[in-house]
């Protein structure tokens, strides 16, 4: 009895927080981070996603910051990337998960969000991938000022959006 | 690019192939799970951020050790650190206001159409946008200044 009445809070608590369990978030992380691993120990190269927003209008456009060599030199690769990304989730949809979804949160704020994203990364160089997995893990001080800038601010938009009753 | 090994683009096809499915199984291309978490309804995401890191700062200790250079590419091994300016903060509110309106980020975004969740593709657009219109202003930025600076 005195022990389940140590143990049953803590119980609450990891309920409370975890409510669908942490396993596949977890093994989810470590997998993008294998997915990085594999590219880095072959190549050398750093993948992020959000460049590719960028690079790729250098196909099409000739606005002189897309076409920075850089960019010129990485935009093959991050299109055979993204396609990687896009034919890897659908693996996972069509056997662990259940044959997909679509999302039912509302097409403006995908757009709008969409629009802040895009111009937030690409002035903030980079993403939740290019900062938050790789940044990190490089222990760079940049990336940890940029991931605790978008959390924080991601956590108080959403927490507004949802105060002022815009669901989902 | 032409020297590249004809392995480069299979390697990075590869990494792209675990990166989106550990995307998909991780939720984070799912937005309402991302919503969640930032209204502090489930602090799963934690750990998928969490462990993508710890996988990846292992990786960037470990590898440089194995090899001198890259075998794909013959490049040098670095790591991702780039300089701090004022943008870097900037851009990550922007980002964040845009993530927490949205709940979607860009390579969750290309995983979740792989998923089959079209409206993404409304966000995806969007991204596509705003990279453009960031990219065109600072363009135009620097050639304005550039031609400010040869009148002086």
């Amino acid at each position: 009895m005195a022990t389940q009445m140590t143990i049953e809070p803590l119980q609450i608590t990891v309920e409370a927080l975890f409510p669908n369990g942490i396993a596949h978030y977890a093994a989810g992380g470590l997998l993008i981070g294998l997915g990085v691993a594999v590219i880095y120990a072959a190549t050398g190269i750093i993948a992020g996603a959000s460049t590719f927003l960028e690079s790729t209008w250098s196909y099409v456009s000739s606005v002189s910051r897309f076409n920075q060599p850089k960019y010129l030199a990485s935009r093959d690769w991050r299109v055979v990337f993204t396609v990687g990304i896009v034919a890897g989730a659908a693996v996972y949809a069509l056997t662990l998960g259940a044959g997909g979804w679509t999302t039912e949160v509302q097409l403006w704020r995908l757009f709008v969000g969409g629009i802040l994203v895009g111009v937030g990364t690409r002035l903030g160089k980079g993403c939740t991938s290019g900062h938050g997995v790789c940044g990190i893990g490089s222990g760079s001080n940049t990336s940890f000022v940029n991931v605790a800038t978008f959390l924080a601010f991601a956590i108080g938009t959403a927490q507004l959006v949802a105060a002022l009753g815009v669901s989902p | 690019m032409s020297d590249r090994s004809p392995a480069f683009h299979a390697v990075v096809l590869l990494g792209g192939l675990i990166f989106g499915f550990g995307l998909g199984l991780s939720q984070m291309a799912r937005p309402e799970v991302v919503l969640d978490f930032l209204q502090f309804e489930d602090f799963g995401l934690l750990f998928v951020m969490g462990g993508g890191a710890v996988v990846s700062a292992i990786t960037f200790a470990v590898v440089p050790r194995m090899f001198d250079r890259a075998p794909l590419t013959g490049d040098v091994f670095r790591k991702r650190v780039k300089s701090f300016d004022r943008n870097v903060v900037v851009g990550g509110t922007i980002f964040g206001v845009g993530w927490g309106l949205s709940g979607i980020c860009p390579g969750a975004a290309y995983a979740s159409v792989g998923i089959g969740n079209y409206p993404i593709l409304v966000a995806i657009g969007g991204m596509f946008l705003g990279a453009y219109a960031q990219g065109y202003w600072r363009s135009y930025r620097q050639q304005t200044d550039a031609s400010v600076s040869i009148a002086d």
